[in-house]
C-alpha cells in the first residue's frame, strides 16, 4: 500500500495499521486484505461484486472494519455488501470510503457506489460508523453514492453515524429502513460541502412494529456555491415514535433545501419533524472575537463545533 | 489604564447614542450605572471594539486603540462578558474555556474557573452551550470565560442579571479575587447597590453622556439618598435601588 492509500485509510477509518478484529480492506476495486475471527466470517460474493459478513448470534464487543479506497484516476467501483447480524449481538461496524482522484481531466470521475444491506437480528445492538472522504488535485470528480438498507428485527437497536466532511463532488446518499416491534434506529448525519459540490441525502423509514422508534438527525454546513438537499420521510404505521431533524448552516452563495415528510397511518403514531437553516449568528462571531480569535478562526471554530 | 477622550457614537442613521464621554479607568473597580437606555451597554461595546466610535479616542496604556478590531483589542487585554450570553450548538464549555484561556484547559483548570462561579466542572465541561443550559448557567459560564482570560481590563455588562441571591455574594468575591490575580481594572455595568458598594469609582451615564462621576464615598449616598436630595439621574436610579431592596 502506498502513501496516498495509507492516508486515505487514515482519513476514512482512523487506521494507521491493520485493525484488531475482523476486517476487509478493498483498494482500487480489489481485495487488499482480510481477516476473520471465531465469530465473524467474511465471504466474497460470487454472483456480483461485494461481500457477505456473518456475525454469529451472541457476539459481543467485536468490531468489523470494511474500508474502501480508490486512488486510481477515473476508476468506477460498485459493491454490494450484506451484513447478517445474529440475535443478541453487540457489535460495531466501521465502513468508510476514501477517493484520491489526481489524474483526471474533467469528466474523468472516480466513483464508488456502495450498497450496504443490514439484517439486524432480534435484540441485537449495532453501531455503524461510515465516513466518506475525497481528495485530489486533478479536475476529475470524486463521486460517491452510498445506499444503506436496514432491516431491524424485534427489539434490535442500530445507531448509524455517517460523515462526509471534505472532497466529495457529487453524492446521493440513500438510506432506508424498516423496523419491527420494539426496534430503534438512530441516525446522525454530518455533511459539509464546499466549492460547487452537490450532496443529496434521502432517508425513508417505515415504522412497522408496535413501540418501535426512529430518530434521524442531520447537521450540515454548505459553503461557497455548493448545494445540499435533505429529504427525510418517516412513515408511522402503528404505535411508534419518529423524529427527524435537519439543522444547517448556510454560508456564501450556497443553497440548502430541507424537506422533512411525515406520514401517520395510525392514530398512535407520534411523529415530529424539525428543520432549521441559517447563517452563523453575528453575535457568535463577535463573542469568539472578544476571546482573541480572528473572524476566520471564529468561523472555523463554530463550523467545527457544529459538525463535531 | 483605559482612557476615553471625548468619545461619541452615532448609529448609521445618525442617531446619537453617546456624546463626549471622557473618563479614565485605573482603579480596581469602576461601576457604570444609570437609567436604562442611557448608553451604558453601548459604551461597553465601544470599548471592546464591537462598535467603532464616530468621534474621540480610546487609549489603553497610552496606546491609541480607537481603530483596532475586536480581536486586536482582545489580544491587547480587554475582556467582555456579554449581558446576554451567546449560545453555540456543538461548542462545549471546555472548548470555550480553552479558547478564552488561549490554551487547552485541563479538568483542573476548568474546575478552578467554574467553581469560582458556583458550577461543578465535572457536570459542565462537556455540556454544549446550547438551549439545554439555563440563562443563569450561561451567565456564570460567561463570567468564567473572563476569569480564564485574566486580562488587564475586564468589562461585565450586568453580571448580576439572572444570578440568584446565593451566588450574588460569591459574584462579589469573584471580582475581588479576580483583581488579586490580574491587578487589572474591572468595569462593571450594574444597577445593584451591592455592586456599587464595592466600586472605587462610580460613573453615571444618562442620555448618552456622563451625568456624574466620582469616588463611591461621594457619589453613592447621593445615588441612594432621598428623592429631594438627589439629582435627576439619582432619582431615576433611586427607584431601581428601592425596587431591589424591597
Amino acid at each position: 500500500m502506498d502513501a496516498i492509500e495509507k492516508k486515505l485509510l487514515h482519513e476514512v477509518a482512523d487506521l494507521d495499521s491493520l485493525p484488531v478484529g475482523a476486517y476487509n480492506i478493498r483498494a482500487n476495486g480489489k481485495l487488499e486484505s482480510r481477516n476473520t475471527t471465531a465469530h465473524i466470517n467474511i465471504v466474497t460474493k460470487e454472483d456480483k461484486p461485494g461481500i457477505d459478513i456473518y456475525i454469529e448470534p451472541g457476539t459481543k464487543n467485536e468490531s468489523v472494519h470494511i474500508p474502501v479506497i480508490l486512488s486510481q484516476a477515473g476508476l468506477k467501483d460498485l459493491v454490494y455488501n450484506d451484513f447478517h447480524i445474529g440475535e443478541d449481538c453487540d457489535v460495531t461496524i466501521i465502513a468508510g470510503c476514501g477517493i484520491h482522484n489526481c489524474g483526471g481531466a474533467a469528466g474523468n470521475e472516480a466513483r464508488h457506489d456502495g450498497i450496504h444491506t443490514f439484517y439486524v437480528g432480534r435484540n441485537a445492538k449495532l453501531r455503524y460508523v461510515e465516513k466518506h472522504y475525497g481528495e485530489g488535485d486533478g479536475r476529475g470528480k470524486q463521486v460517491m453514492n452510498p445506499t444503506t438498507i436496514v432491516h431491524l428485527a424485534e427489539g434490535a437497536h442500530m445507531e448509524m453515524e455517517t460523515t462526509q466532511i471534505a472532497g466529495i463532488d457529487d453524492t446521493l446518499r440513500k438510506t432506508s429502513g424498516d423496523l419491527a416491534e420494539g426496534a430503534s434506529l438512530v441516525i446522525h448525519e454530518k455533511i459539509m460541502t464546499t466549492g460547487d459540490q452537490k450532496a443529496t441525502t434521502d432517508f425513508d423509514v417505515d415504522l412497522n412494529g408496535e413501540g418501535c422508534s426512529a430518530n434521524v438527525v442531520s447537521r450540515s454546513v454548505a459553503k461557497d456555491t455548493s448545494r445540499q438537499e435533505f429529504i427525510s420521510r418517516i412513515n408511522g404505521n402503528c404505535a411508534c415514535a419518529g423524529h427527524t431533524e435537519c439543522d444547517a448552516i448556510i454560508m456564501d452563495h450556497a443553497c440548502v433545501l430541507a424537506s422533512p415528510q411525515l406520514t401517520a397511518n395510525s392514530v398512535d403514531a407520534s411523529l415530529i419533524h424539525e428543520a432549521a437553516i441559517g447563517k452563523i449568528a453575528g453575535e457568535q462571531l463577535i463573542k469568539l472575537m472578544t476571546l482573541g480569535l480572528t473572524e476566520k478562526e471564529a468561523e472555523d471554530q463554530i463550523v467545527n463545533g457544529f459538525l463535531a | 489604564m483605559l482612557e476615553l477622550r471625548h468619545v461619541g457614537y452615532e448609529t448609521d442613521d445618525n442617531k446619537e447614542i453617546l456624546h463626549d464621554i471622557s473618563l479614565t479607568v485605573q482603579d480596581r473597580f469602576v461601576a457604570i450605572t444609570g437609567p436604562n437606555g442611557g448608553g451604558k451597554s453601548t459604551l461597553a461595546k465601544v470599548i471592546a471594539g464591537i462598535y467603532q466610535p464616530t468621534s474621540g479616542q480610546i487609549l489603553l496604556d497610552g496606546v491609541d486603540i480607537t481603530n483596532l478590531s475586536i480581536t486586536e483589542r482582545a489580544n491587547l487585554g480587554i475582556s467582555y462578558a456579554f449581558q446576554q450570553p451567546v449560545r453555540f450548538k456543538g461548542l462545549r464549555v471546555k472548548d470555550l474555556l480553552s479558547l478564552a484561556a488561549g490554551k487547552n484547559t485541563s479538568v483542573n483548570d476548568a474546575c478552578a474557573y467554574l467553581s469560582e462561579v458556583g458550577l461543578c466542572a465535572r457536570d459542565y465541561i462537556d455540556r454544549e452551550l446550547n438551549d439545554s443550559l439555563s440563562g443563569g448557567e450561561l451567565k456564570r459560564i460567561e463570567i468564567a470565560m473572563v476569569l480564564a482570560r485574566g486580562t488587564k481590563l475586564s468589562i461585565f455588562d450586568e453580571p448580576e442579571a439572572g444570578i440568584d441571591l446565593w451566588s450574588f455574594q460569591n459574584l462579589i468575591r469573584v471580582f475581588e479575587k479576580m483583581y488579586e490575580q490580574t491587578k487589572g481594572s474591572i468595569l462593571i455595568i450594574s444597577h445593584q447597590e451591592r455592586i456599587l458598594n464595592i466600586a472605587d469609582t462610580i460613573v453615571v451615564i444618562k442620555d448618552g453622556g456622563i451625568a456624574q462621576m466620582g469616588p463611591r464615598e461621594a457619589l453613592l449616598p447621593c445615588l441612594l439618598g432621598s428623592a429631594d436630595a438627589a439629582s435627576a439621574a439619582c432619582s431615576v436610579l433611586a427607584d431601581k435601588v428601592e425596587g431591589v431592596r424591597s
